[in-house]
């Protein structure tokens, strides 16, 4: 839906290889710094970016990024100042899609056409909200893909082949597995499985089928990027800024830099994942 | 209320996607979707299921020790000197309050759907009681989440969970109450999806559990009607209940809803005061939102950022409300106010001293409202108020408060 989604999509195809999708938290440990993160990342390597919007309920989120939500909200982080951060970004890059990700209750309060609008302008390509499954759609997926947003849905172990037409009915940009029942943070799954898993749902859709949950190093990115169209790195970048802060929990000396070499590292294990497949 | 245009029947709620008017809904994360969807199912066929239903009648009978009975208060009636009080027993039930009617219903759900293993949430500990006691009596491992402060300030309750054999998992998260247990639950929940069977214990949460949780709970206003029209000839002109997520008021209120002479009023935990952030008046003081599955005011700042609320009572520190009760509100069939933490520890005790009944503190907030309204109220009128359960799990919390010596 958006050029620049589908433009990177289609470079990707033709280099050959899946995308490397990093998450972090909007506002994590502050806006400059979170900023300077978002800066960093096109340049280490990350295809597309996932600006994760805090909530300080996140039912499916483990602890290194509810964690990274308080740290946010107390550094003064609202939805306002995350659109904002990604038109900060796009001043200097109008080519990384950027996909907001989190739980639906800011943006309703925010309210969403007002959002949507002010997505627009900020350059956001899409939407991920956790909490807005197909029965759900009227609430933003149907006003998002109406404006031009992608509307990004998760597929899940539970998401099973009578469910799968309706998750993937008003899907677009691409499509999200999650790789285990569980929340962000938790253990690698069965890479055999994980690549089961995305040729049943490519068998129900063109979209990209990108896959999330578990992936920490480029080994990792590597085993899930045979199968997959893209691979999506959250918790452990997320766990990476955590360490890098000071005692008070304030950005340290090195916290964007150790951000770009966990990535940079991370993108190497793209970049290798076809050429294993092809062994 | 004004030009609301008023519905034939207030007890037709919810559509078939759970919405009681805007309000309700399932918003969930995918993982959980097809597994309430399944739980509808099974909650669709139980509900016309003729052995299902003898074996949850048999139960409430000789296990909970149903019915409860309408007491007339005649001590607290000449007391006040107005309208004549009755109160519904629940906290005559076995363990103590209304959450096993909700229990016994969804055991023996999770028995039909082949679940191995119980999981629920708990704030004062009375539904974690509850649950780990109908874990215990149809032999399931049970899980209780439960918020770090309530475990601390439940501790009789923690020990009762313990005892029977549930596991207690401290959550620290937030302010460690009811719905930092809650978001805890649900992560175990999307973990676990294979063999477990989510005990939500208020009428909230995602499609269907708040209609499910009413159903169970509505025993109580369905005995409650043919016990006061059998006592008095005729139905009450107010009814009252305590609301935390509204499970024990929805289950008095919902058979009179259609009574237009019968006010109904629910009680919200008004902590300190409505000023500033420390209450749990989400009707009264919040505004709408989504959390834990469905739409209904919420406590939560300028950014949809949930706030974490404060009540004595650890059975009402929660910042949501079922979602039939948003609606019910907003159509304006029920009346929903606060009563302060002060309030309910004065009704609290009123109540110990005047009629030999030790209430839980989330009655008592009912009870506040009663010795409120009496007084103006005629001698031949009528207040029913539910009494959702005995305050055993509170003596240590307000003896402390009250400065004695245990
Ligand atoms: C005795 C008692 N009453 C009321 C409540 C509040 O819950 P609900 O609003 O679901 O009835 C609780 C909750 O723990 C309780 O223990």
């Amino acid at each position: 839906m958006t050029a620049r989604m589908d433009n990177r999509f289609a470079a990707l195809k033709a280099e050959g290889r899946p995308a490397l999708i990093t998450y972090f938290m909007g506002g994590d440990p502050d806006f400059e710094t979170s900023l300077n993160i978002m800066k960093a990342l096109p340049e280490a390597g990350a295809d597309v970016i996932e600006l994760g919007m805090p909530f300080s309920d996140p039912m499916a989120d483990g602890p290194a990024i509810q964690m990274a939500g308080q740290r946010a909200l107390k550094g003064g982080q609202t939805l306002s100042k995350t659109l904002e951060l990604a038109k900060k970004f796009r001043e200097g890059d109008n080519e990384t899609p950027i996909v907001m990700m989190g739980y639906y209750n800011p943006i309703y309060v925010y309210g969403v056409e007002k959002f949507l609008d002010d997505a627009i302008s900020a350059g956001i390509d899409g939407l991920i909200v956790v909490d807005l499954p197909p029965e759900m759609d009227d609430e933003l997926c149907i006003p998002a893909l109406a404006k031009g947003i992608n509307f990004i849905r998760l597929a899940t172990p539970t998401t099973d082949d009578k469910r799968l037409p309706a998750v993937l009915k008003n899907t677009s940009g691409f499509v999200y597995y999650v790789s285990m029942n569980g929340i962000t943070g938790s253990a690698l799954p069965d890479p055999s499985l994980v690549s089961g898993a995305v040729n049943r749902i490519k068998g129900h859709t063109k979209l990209p089928v990108c896959v999330g949950f578990g992936v920490k190093t480029a080994d990792h990115a590597r085993a899930i990027g045979a199968a997959a169209d893209g691979v999506v790195v959250g918790s452990a970048i997320v766990a990476q800024i955590a360490g890098s802060l000071t005692k008070d929990g304030a950005a340290g000396p090195d916290t964007v830099a150790s951000v770009s070499t966990l990535v940079r590292g991370l993108a190497t294990g793209v970049r290798a994942a076809r050429l294993v497949a092809a062994e | 209320m004004n030009q609301t245009p008023q519905p034939n029947s207030f007890r037709s709620g919810p559509d078939e996607d759970g919405r009681f008017g805007i309000f309700g809904g399932r918003f969930v994360a995918e993982t959980l979707m097809p597994l309430i969807l399944d739980l509808q199912g099974e909650w669709e066929k139980a509900k016309t299921d003729a052995a299902f239903q003898k074996e949850l009648a048999d139960l409430g009978a000789h296990y909970i020790g149903r019915p409860s009975p309408l007491y007339f208060a005649e001590r607290l009636t000449a007391y006040l000197g107005g309208a004549k009080i009755y109160f519904k027993r629940e906290e005559l039930n076995h363990t103590g309050s209304h959450k096993i009617n909700n229990c016994i219903g969804q055991i023996l759900l999770a028995k039909r759907m082949g679940k191995t293993r119980i999981i629920a949430e708990t704030g004062a500990g009375q539904h974690g009681v509850a649950s780990a006691t109908v874990a215990a009596r149809f032999g399931f491992p049970c899980v209780v989440y439960m918020g770090a402060t309530d475990v601390e300030r439940q501790a009789p309750n923690v020990f009762r969970m313990k005892l029977l054999g549930a596991e207690v998992r401290p959550v620290t998260a937030g302010n460690g109450t009811l719905k930092d247990a809650m978001n805890e639950a649900l992560r175990d929940w999307v973990t676990n999806v294979d063999d477990t069977y989510y005990l939500i214990g208020t009428a909230a949460g995602p499609h269907p559990y708040p209609e499910m949780v009413r159903d169970f709970q509505a025993v109580i206003g369905t005995e409650a009607r043919e016990q006061i029209l059998e006592a008095e000839g005729r139905l009450p002109d107010v009814v009252i209940a305590a609301v935390g997520g509204g499970s024990n008021a929805i289950g008095i209120f919902h058979p009179f809803l259609d009574d237009q002479g019968v006010k109904i009023v629910g009680v919200e935990a008004g902590g300190r005061g409505l000023q500033g952030e420390e209450h749990c008046a989400s009707i009264t003081a919040g505004s709408p939102g989504v959390l834990h599955g469905n739409r209904t005011y919420l406590l939560q700042d300028h950014d949809g950022q949930i706030l974490e609320g404060h009540s004595i009572s650890a059975g009402l520190d929660y910042p949501g409300i079922g979602p039939e009760h948003s609606w019910l509100h907003s159509i304006g069939r029920v009346e929903y106010v606060p009563i302060m933490d002060q309030e309910a520890l004065d009704a609290f005790q009123v109540l110990t001293r005047l009629e030999g009944i030790i209430p839980a503190l989330e009655p008592s907030h009912a009870l506040a409202e009663v010795i409120k309204r009496a007084p103006k109220m005629g001698k031949d009128e009528i207040i029913l108020m539910n009494l959702s359960g005995r305050g055993d799990k509170d003596i240590f919390t307000v003896g402390k408060i009250l400065g004695m010596e245990l």
